[in-house]
Formats: C-alpha cells, sequence, structure tokens
C-alpha cells in the first residue's frame, strides 16, 4: 500500500470528508435555528431576570453610594479606637449633602437594619449639624449623642461599605452577623423564616406521602382494568387535572368550612357534637387535604405509564412458581413501578414546595409556606432584595431535586396525560 | 375485574377492600368538583344546602347567581373573561408558533447541546411559579410592559411554551422522516414540506400542545397577581380576589363554566391523544 491513500472525491472535486462535514455544519446550524427563537426570547425575558434576581438579592450598593468618602476615608482604619478625625469629617460632607438631598431618612433606615439605635441619632445629628462650625467635626459630632462617640456604631457604619452583601440570605434563615462578625441566630422565638422553611418541608413530605399512599391502588386498577373501564374512570384523573386551581380551591373552601358539608356529615354520623364542629380550614389540615387532593392526578399519571407497560404475565409467572399474590406483588410487580414511583414523587414534591395559591386560600397562618412569604415581601414590604434571596434559596432546592429527578427518570420521560 | 372462582377467601376479602379503597380515592377526587353545581342554583347566599335544596324544592334553586354573573352591576366579570380570553389566545398563538418550531430544531439528530437546551426550554415549568412570578416581573417592570396586556401576554408564552415543545418532541419521536425527504426529493421546499406534509401529521400533538398553553395562561394567577394592574384583570384574578374576600355564590357560578370549559377541553385532549396514538401506531 502506498503512504498516500487515495482521497474520495465528490462530484464537484471536494474532498467526501470536507463535502460531508460541511453538510453536517449546515444542518446543525439549521436545527439551531429552528430552536434560537424560543431559546433567546427565553433567555431574555426568564433566565436574564433570574440572574438579576441574584444580582439584586446581594446588591448592597445603596449605602456605599450614599457615604462615598466616609467609607474611603475609612479604608485606613483598624476599627479598634473610634476614628480619626479625618474620617468625621467625611461623614460629615458625606452628610450634608444626604440632607440637602433629602436622603438622610434612607440612610438612617438602612443602617437601622445593620444596628438598632440609628434612627435617632441621625434625626438629631440632622438638627444639630446646622449649626456646626467649621473644623473639628469629631467633638461636635460626638456631642450630639452619646452613641456616636460608641466604636460599636461606627464599626456598624464600616460593616456597609461593600457593595455586595449576604445578609439578605442570612436573614432568610434566621441568621445575621454580630457586631464582631461572627455569624449568628437570632433569638429562639423570631427565628419565623426555619419554621416555614421546615413547614414547607414537612407539608410537601407529607402531601407527597399521601398522593403516593392514594394513586398507587388507583394507578394499578387503570392499568389493569379493561379499557372501555378504564377510560371512564380515567375521566376522574383527568377532569380534577384540568380545572382551574381557583375551582378546586373553591371547593375545598366550601366543603372544609365550619358549616359546610364534611362538617355537615361528620355531626350528622355523631361523630362530633354539633356545637363543636372541628376548624378544617384555615390551619394546616386545609392545606394538606386541599394539596393532596389538587396534587393527586401529577402522581396518578406517572404510575399508570409506567404500570401500563408492565405485562400482566408477570404476576401470573410469580404465582405459578409458588409466590403468593402478597409475595409476587411485592417481589416481581412492585420493583417495576420504581420508575413511575419517582417521577411521581419527584413532579408532586416539587410543584408542592412552591405552592402558593391554595396555602393562602386554605391554609390560614399556620399553614402558609414559604412562598407567601416571597409573595408577601414582593407585595406589602417591598423588601425585594429579600424576596429575590428567598425565591432564590427555594431555587436551588428544586434544582437540586430536578437534577435527580434527571438521572433518575430523565427529563425526556415527563408525560403529560 | 372478576375473581376467579378458586380465589381463596382471604384473598377475596383482599380484593374487596382493594376495591373499597380505590372507589374512596375515586370519589375524593371528582366529588369536590361536583359540590359546586348544586350550590351554585342556591336561591340563597349561603354557601351550604338549605334545606329547600336538600328536600329538592323547586323554589329553593335559581339562577340568580348566574344572572348576578353576567348582569350584575360594577360586575367584573365581563371583563375579566374578556382579557382572559384575549390574553389566552394570544399566549397560545405565540407558544405554539414559537414551540413548535423549536421542537423541529430540538428533535432534528444533529441539533448540538440538546440536553441542555432542553433543559433551559422547559424551565419554566420546574421551576416554581412564584418565583418565575419575581423574576418575570422585574423583566417587565425593566421594560415598561408591567401592567398591560402585552406584558402578561408575553409571560404567558414563557410558561406556556415547555407544554408545546414537549407534546410537540413526542409527536416528532415517532415522526417517519423519510415522507419529508421525499417531499424535498420531489421538489418541495421545506416550507412547503412543513405546511403540506409535517404539520398535518404533528398536528394532534401541536393542538394538545396548544390546550395545554391554553389552559395555563387561563388558569394563571401568580404571575398575573404580580403583573396586572386593575385594567388587566382576569378571571382568576377575580376568582382569587372573591375567595380572599367574600365567598359569594356568584364564583360558583363563575366555577361552574369554568368547569363546563375543562370538561370540553378535557374531552377534546382526549380525541387528540388516541387520534396521534392511533397515527403513530400505524406509523411503527
Amino acid at each position: 500500500m502506498s503512504s498516500e491513500t487515495k482521497q474520495i472525491l465528490t462530484t464537484d472535486g471536494i474532498p467526501l470528508e470536507v463535502s460531508l462535514k460541511k453538510a453536517e455544519k449546515k444542518n446543525k446550524i439549521k436545527a439551531f435555528l429552528l430552536v434560537a427563537p424560543l431559546l433567546f426570547f427565553l433567555i431574555i425575558t426568564y433566565v436574564f431576570p433570574i440572574g438579576d434576581m441574584l444580582f439584586r438579592s446581594v446588591d448592597d450598593k445603596m449605602v456605599t453610594q450614599m457615604l462615598p468618602k466616609t467609607f474611603k476615608a475609612m479604608e485606613n482604619w483598624d476599627g479598634q479606637e473610634l476614628p480619626e478625625e479625618e474620617v468625621f469629617a467625611a461623614f460629615h460632607e458625606d452628610f450634608i449633602k444626604l440632607v440637602e438631598d433629602k436622603r438622610e431618612g434612607k440612610l438612617s433606615t438602612q443602617l437601622n437594619y445593620t444596628k438598632n439605635g440609628f434612627k435617632s441619632i441621625i434625626k438629631k445629628l440632622r438638627r444639630a449639624s446646622k449649626k456646626f462650625e467649621e473644623g473639628n467635626y469629631k467633638e461636635q459630632i460626638m456631642s450630639v449623642h452619646k452613641r456616636w462617640a460608641d466604636v460599636e456604631y461606627w464599626r456598624a457604619i464600616q460593616r456597609r461599605a461593600p457593595e455586595f452583601t449576604a445578609q439578605k440570605y442570612l436573614k432568610g434563615m434566621d441568621m445575621y452577623v454580630n457586631e464582631e462578625g461572627k455569624i449568628v441566630s437570632v433569638e429562639e422565638d423570631r427565628r419565623i423564616h426555619r419554621v416555614l422553611w421546615l413547614r414547607t418541608l414537612e407539608i410537601a413530605f407529607f402531601v407527597t406521602v399521601f398522593c403516593f399512599l392514594m394513586a398507587y391502588p388507583i394507578a394499578h386498577l387503570l392499568a389493569t382494568l379493561p379499557m372501555k373501564y378504564s377510560n371512564l374512570l380515567m375521566i376522574c384523573v383527568l377532569l380534577p387535572f384540568w380545572t382551574s386551581l381557583l375551582v378546586r380551591t373553591a371547593s375545598w373552601m366550601i366543603l372544609l368550612q365550619q358549616q359546610g358539608i364534611v362538617n355537615d356529615f361528620f355531626v350528622g354520623i355523631g361523630l362530633v357534637a354539633d356545637d363543636n364542629r372541628p376548624e378544617m380550614m384555615y390551619n394546616k389540615t386545609g392545606s394538606y387535604v386541599a394539596m393532596t387532593q389538587i396534587l393527586l392526578p401529577f402522581m396518578v399519571l406517572p404510575l399508570y405509564s409506567v404500570m401500563k407497560t408492565i405485562s400482566p404475565s408477570l404476576m401470573r409467572a410469580g404465582k405459578s412458581l409458588g409466590g403468593t399474590p402478597f409475595v409476587a406483588f411485592w417481589k416481581v410487580y412492585f420493583p417495576l413501578t420504581i420508575p413511575g414511583i419517582g417521577a411521581g414523587c419527584l413532579l408532586v414534591f416539587i410543584l408542592a414546595i412552591g405552592y402558593y395559591i391554595t396555602p393562602a386560600l386554605v391554609g390560614g397562618a399556620s399553614g402558609t409556606l414559604i412562598s407567601n412569604q416571597i409573595a408577601f415581601h414582593m407585595k406589602s414590604t417591598l423588601d425585594w432584595s429579600f424576596a429575590s434571596a428567598m425565591g432564590l434559596m427555594l431555587l436551588s432546592g428544586v434544582l437540586v431535586i430536578y437534577w435527580l429527578y434527571n438521572k433518575i427518570v430523565g427529563i425526556d420521560n415527563i408525560k403529560l396525560g | 375485574m372478576a375473581l376467579p372462582k378458586y380465589t381463596e377467601p382471604h384473598y377475596r376479602i383482599w380484593h374487596y377492600i382493594y376495591l373499597t379503597i380505590c372507589a374512596a380515592v375515586f370519589f375524593f377526587l371528582i366529588a369536590p368538583l361536583f359540590v359546586i353545581f348544586p350550590l351554585s342554583f342556591n336561591a340563597e347566599e349561603f354557601l351550604s344546602f338549605s334545606d329547600g335544596m336538600k328536600r329538592l324544592d323547586p323554589d329553593a334553586f335559581s339562577l340568580r347567581w348566574y344572572k348576578d354573573m353576567i348582569y350584575g352591576t360594577k360586575n367584573p366579570w365581563g371583563l375579566a373573561a374578556k382579557n382572559s380570553f384575549i390574553i389566552a389566545i394570544f399566549a397560545t398563538i405565540g407558544s405554539v408558533i414559537l414551540g413548535t418550531v423549536a421542537a423541529l430544531g430540538l428533535s432534528s439528530r444533529h441539533m448540538p447541546y440538546k440536553g441542555l437546551i432542553m433543559a433551559v426550554l422547559i424551565s419554566p415549568m420546574i421551576v416554581p411559579l412564584i418565583i418565575s412570578g419575581v423574576a418575570i416581573f422585574f423583566f417587565m417592570a425593566k421594560a415598561g410592559l408591567a401592567a398591560t396586556h402585552t406584558g402578561i401576554v408575553l409571560a404567558h408564552i414563557i410558561l406556556g411554551t415547555p407544554f408545546v415543545v414537549i407534546t410537540v418532541t413526542a409527536t416528532l419521536s415517532g415522526f417517519d422522516h423519510s415522507v419529508t425527504r421525499a417531499a424535498a426529493s420531489l421538489g418541495s421546499d421545506p416550507v412547503n414540506t412543513f405546511m403540506k406534509i409535517t404539520l398535518p401529521l404533528i398536528l394532534p400533538g401541536v393542538i394538545s400542545g396548544g390546550l395545554f398553553a391554553f389552559v395555563t395562561s387561563f388558569d394563571e394567577v401568580v404571575v398575573v397577581l404580580f403583573l396586572a394592574g386593575l385594567e388587566n384583570t382576569t378571571i382568576p384574578i377575580q376568582m382569587w380576589t372573591g375567595l380572599r374576600e367574600q365567598l359569594s355564590p356568584t364564583i360558583l357560578a363563575v366555577a361552574t363554566c369554568l368547569i363546563i370549559l375543562s370538561t370540553l377541553i378535557l374531552v377534546t385532549a382526549e380525541l387528540l391523544r388516541r387520534r396521534s396514538e392511533r397515527l403513530r401506531g400505524i406509523n411503527r
């Protein structure tokens, strides 16, 4: 054989390999161009804004921009003793400018987040600063209030120098940075967010378990019944699936209210006294019951689609080899349904962990979840950076679960009814 | 599911327990929806069955809440319904076009980074709605589209496309690509091939994806709550406000209408699914 293998040429005289590569590249570009409109649309309107949330959640430029000269002067300060005159002069200069722009109120709100007690002394400083004489600002500022002569407060100001902060994330876990710069938890009775995270996990977990326990038998029934019956029963699963979430929540509100049908029934069969009707709504029970019913179809459908593929002869084989029906079920049938169980559980868990509407309507104070807290900060307190931080904490949790889902089932296997 | 004659008694008992459990679960799933029907015809203002209703007294039933829904003074439902339909229709059109085209690209075997791109495209379905709501609100506020129909339509396109992508990709997975090659070899240009050959074959998938997108938009409340102003109120927003403030029977009348609508959509979706399964069966 010669060292030079003869190249195969196409009719145009171009080597085949080059020509094929060119065609391949053209096909790649073609395929990509088809996906491109949606991809870019989503990147601009959806992926970037989520990135924007990340930016907002750590952004702390406000104070940095309000006190630029102070922070510059503070660079050489070690934080042990009270700062030098230079820092006080710079602070005075920044402060006068803020008062001119009427922004000193914002500064006091911001600094108060870091350390309580700034509000009043900033108000006092504003009044006093009008009569300040030039020079020796250290003495003058310190004489306004004794807290201005307290090094703790100057350290608190210094802590706001960086443009970025993890403070909102810490707040989301009921923690904060104390005077020594250590991360500590807030007092026990003020740990509202941890309670919410735990409750969200707890409700999502139990809703998943309830859904699984209820969905397994009916998915099995649907998969084993003859077509003409199972189609009819399938409607019982699909009708709630297609019905508006608010309609279904409304029906639970009617059923669970104190004068509602469920309570009437309990009274009717003598389970509870008429004057002692249990509160089944505006608490955790309401969230559990309504969310379980609403999310049940999401568990039934994946289970059904897996069970449908299991041949009934396998169970028969198990029984003919001497297994009792229970052994045959446990050793043969159940292991085969595990992919469906995984898909259904993760789907329901992901949906439940981010639930908002139903808990807000039937959950009351003890049945609300972390999503409700995010919405509260978006709409009521307008602390958008905190809402963003909590949203991203929730999102990272969901992404971990999603990653697991992808590992176990694969995203291509999502089936919609 | 009749049991064979030789079944032992305790398995027989187990079997009946199993059937009872199934019946109970089906009841739990479907019964709450049927509570709404009779109560929406209640002649009184209460949300429970009056004594007259229990006796099936015709005077205890009336259409007053339906009348209130349609003719009621300072009635928000007309505007809400109009907005909901306009938004849902445009959102569906947008989702179907973007989603179908993307699905065509995704099911090409030449597509680079398929897994990653698929993950991005269906992410709005996985990310909790509240987070999508916050993110989309930030974007729309910056773009000056908050409290506009356009903004809400765009938001619903974001939420609706994953469904279209998934259903159309699923339909295309059973698609025989030799028919498009045959068309091309007979001199048809790609657009013509798509319109005449591909589209008719994948149409069931496209329509059921479109139905998903429609329902998603029509039923969506979390994102709209962030975006909508007074002018953009939709049916879900009105229901949300109503359920939070005063649970009036008018809401039940609206809910009944929505259940009828969802039944219609369900029937259409089921018929399409069967048709598509039949078609795929022939292809195999």
